[in-house]
């Protein structure tokens, strides 16, 4: 018996040679997409960044933060736009997670539709959008841009409508991760109304979907130029851009500084995804 | 008078009948298990109890108030899920506290009632913890915690135990019954688990196709079932192909079968004898016998399954299992019998 496994192991074909070989070509392949994505990545980041700290010819520091940091224009725009997002993230929650919700719950044959119609803002571009509003809301009847605060909530509507794209992707993929129809009759059962049901057991496990549904939408807005221009608002955006046309420093500190500002959201939403009891591992049977 | 009452209640999905004249009434206290397979009507029946249907046709009532038309968070009925439910955000003492928290109970009523049911479902100190943390027994555990802790009129379980393990399934359902028996609670459980129905309920309702096919007691259920559909689908049946002779008579082959139940069919008609595996023996018998060829022998433990073939028939008897049994070889002719009582006849297809 035991003459014949030696027989056997001895005829056995050397495969895991070639596979080793294999492993290896592979493996320096993929070490050299990684550093070819870091150059392509990191060097204009790095230039941006060496230009940003170079506003005196020669000198290293912080002078062009500095500049843009006390522009009083600075603060003024950024401030309307973090306004501006703030409340296009609550307008974008209201209209999608009720919508994205009784779409799941009951009308589940209709996401593909709502999904369609969620993406048209990446169908139409911003200045179609814009020329739209304008006609629509601009003329009379409705004469709607002629007052500061009624063009500032069209602009805020048109930003809700650019978000929802991603909104509903967050907000349905958070829906899809939990059993939301056994959830809500659970609740039901128990005695909660619909508002109750939203409220306390939806929105709560929607938290991180939630959040970067609204990290995307706030990013969005604050450096949004298109729509802002036309509707004449002064927010970050065109500050941004007049910035790009006149100075050749500060434009490269405001990248680092929203380079800066992107990756402590992303820190954010990781954090508290791992944070988050639904998101871990399901229980043992 | 009955405390639930299901009267003629139909559910028509897309113009098509899923639940058809189906009445029921159940007293207080008592376990009622739906036991079908799927498709058959059961969950969409409790559905409806629950409030998450609303009847096509009928009308349900609680305890005297009819119930037809009200919303599934006025109707005070507990219900416990398959996939437990429990809502991921909250501790196991803030899902269980939810439904007293809607109430408006307070705050100290609250803790002493969480407290009270988790001593009661075995988990006293797993207040804290959030469900991920919990094995899948002990989430459906707190899962029928957190129905039980509105005191519901009606507790209502949607085949809770079908997504858990054997052992853990025979665990749970002994706790089931426990805890029914201690509250006296009324009780509606879907299963397509004839086990588990006939060991937890007190009567077990047989359904197919929406149409409710048997309701009775699990031993009336198994040893006279009223439809061809019931004595199949409950249990293991044999099918013996013959004539009617005469009012206890069946001409099988060469062989005669005798039954104490009376045949309703006329002399000439073609029937099957009806007769469960376990009521069969090998070796001659005093009343009816036939005789096969032994096809396998399977020892399962308890019992040993032997598939005898006679003609184009397949005949399966379930000898209990004892030390000096002897167990007939594959190709042995036997002779297998059993006693005139054991079997009833039914017309053949």
């Amino acid at each position: 018996m035991s003459a014949i496994s030696a027989t056997a192991v001895a005829e056995a074909p050397p495969t895991p040679e070639p596979a080793i070989r294999a492993g290896s070509g592979s493996k320096v392949l993929a070490w050299m997409v990684v550093f070819g994505g870091l150059i392509y990545f990191f060097t204009p980041l790095v230039a941006t960044g060496q230009r940003s700290f170079f506003a005196i010819r020669d000198t290293f520091g912080f002078e062009a933060y500095r500049r843009i940091l006390t522009d009083p224009t600075f603060i003024d725009t950024f401030t309307l736009s973090v306004v501006n997002a703030v409340l296009t993230i609550v307008l974008s929650l209201i209209v999608i997670v009720p919508t994205a919700y009784w779409v799941a719950l009951k009308m589940p044959r209709l996401r593909s539709v709502i999904e369609f119609i969620t993406l048209l803002p990446f169908v139409i571009p911003a200045v179609v959008l814009v020329f739209g509003l304008l006609r629509m809301y601009g003329p009379p009847p409705l004469s709607l841009l002629n007052s500061s605060t009624s063009t500032r909530v069209i602009l805020i509507c048109a930003y809700a409508a650019l978000s929802f794209p991603y909104m509903y992707r967050a907000v349905d993929n958070g829906l899809r991760a939990i059993n939301i129809r056994t959830l809500t009759e659970a609740a039901q059962s128990l005695g909660a109304t619909w508002p109750t049901i939203i409220w306390r057991v939806i929105f709560p496990n929607l938290k991180v979907a939630l959040l970067s549904g609204a990290l995307l939408t706030f990013a969005i807005v604050i450096g949004e130029l298109t729509i802002a221009l036309y509707l004449g608002q002064h927010t970050f955006g065109p500050y941004m851009a007049d910035l790009v046309r006149n100075k050749v420093s500060e434009p490269a500190a405001l990248t680092v500084l929203s380079f800066a500002f992107t990756w402590i959201a992303m820190g954010i939403i990781s954090y508290l995804t791992r944070r988050q009891p639904s998101s871990k591992k399901r229980g043992k049977r | 008078m009955s405390f639930l009452v299901l009267d003629r209640v139909r559910k028509d999905f897309a113009g098509k009948a899923a639940v058809e004249d189906f009445n029921l009434e159940v007293d207080a206290g008592e376990f009622v298990a739906f036991l079908g397979p799927s498709g058959c009507g059961k969950t969409t029946t409790l559905r409806m109890i629950a409030g998450f249907e609303r009847p096509t046709n009928g009308r349900i009532s609680i305890g005297g108030r009819d119930i037809t038309n009200a919303r599934p968070n006025e109707r005070n009925v507990g219900m416990v899920f398959q996939s437990y439910a429990l809502f991921p955000n909250m501790t196991v003492g803030q899902n269980v506290g939810f439904g007293l928290k809607l109430k408006n109970v307070a705050r100290e009523e609250t803790h002493s009632r969480v407290a009270e049911l988790l001593e009661l479902i075995h988990l006293p100190d797993k207040d804290d913890s959030y469900p991920h943390e919990l094995s899948g027994g002990q989430q459906q555990r707190v899962a029928l915690a957190r129905a039980l802790a509105i005191r519901p009129q009606v507790l209502l379980l949607d085949e809770p135990l079908s997504a858990l393990d054997a052992k853990i399934r025979d665990e749970l359902r002994t706790e089931i019954r426990r805890i029914q028996r201690q509250l006296s609670i009324t009780t509606i459980y879907v299963t397509h688990d004839q086990e588990e129905a006939m060991a937890l309920s007190d009567r077990v309702v047989v359904m197919s196709r929406g149409v409710m096919e048997q309701v009775g007691p699990p031993f009336q259920i198994y040893n006279y079932p009223e439809t061809r559909f019931v004595a199949s689908f409950v249990g293991k049946l044999n099918q013996i192909s013959g004539s009617v002779i005469d009012a206890k008579t069946v001409q099988c082959d060469d062989d005669r079968l005798q039954t104490t139940t009376p045949i309703e069919e006329s002399p000439g008609t073609a029937v099957n004898v009806m007769v469960r595996p376990e009521e069969l023996d090998l070796g001659a018998g005093e009343e009816n016998q036939l005789n096969g060829v032994v096809e396998s022998v399977n020892f399962l433990g308890a019992i040993v399954r032997v598939r005898i073939t006679r003609g184009e028939q397949m005949i399966t008897a379930d000898l209990f299992n004892e030390r000096l049994l002897e167990l007939p070889e594959v190709g042995d002719n036997v002779t297998i019998s059993f006693p005139a009582h054991a079997c009833w006849v039914m017309k053949a297809n």
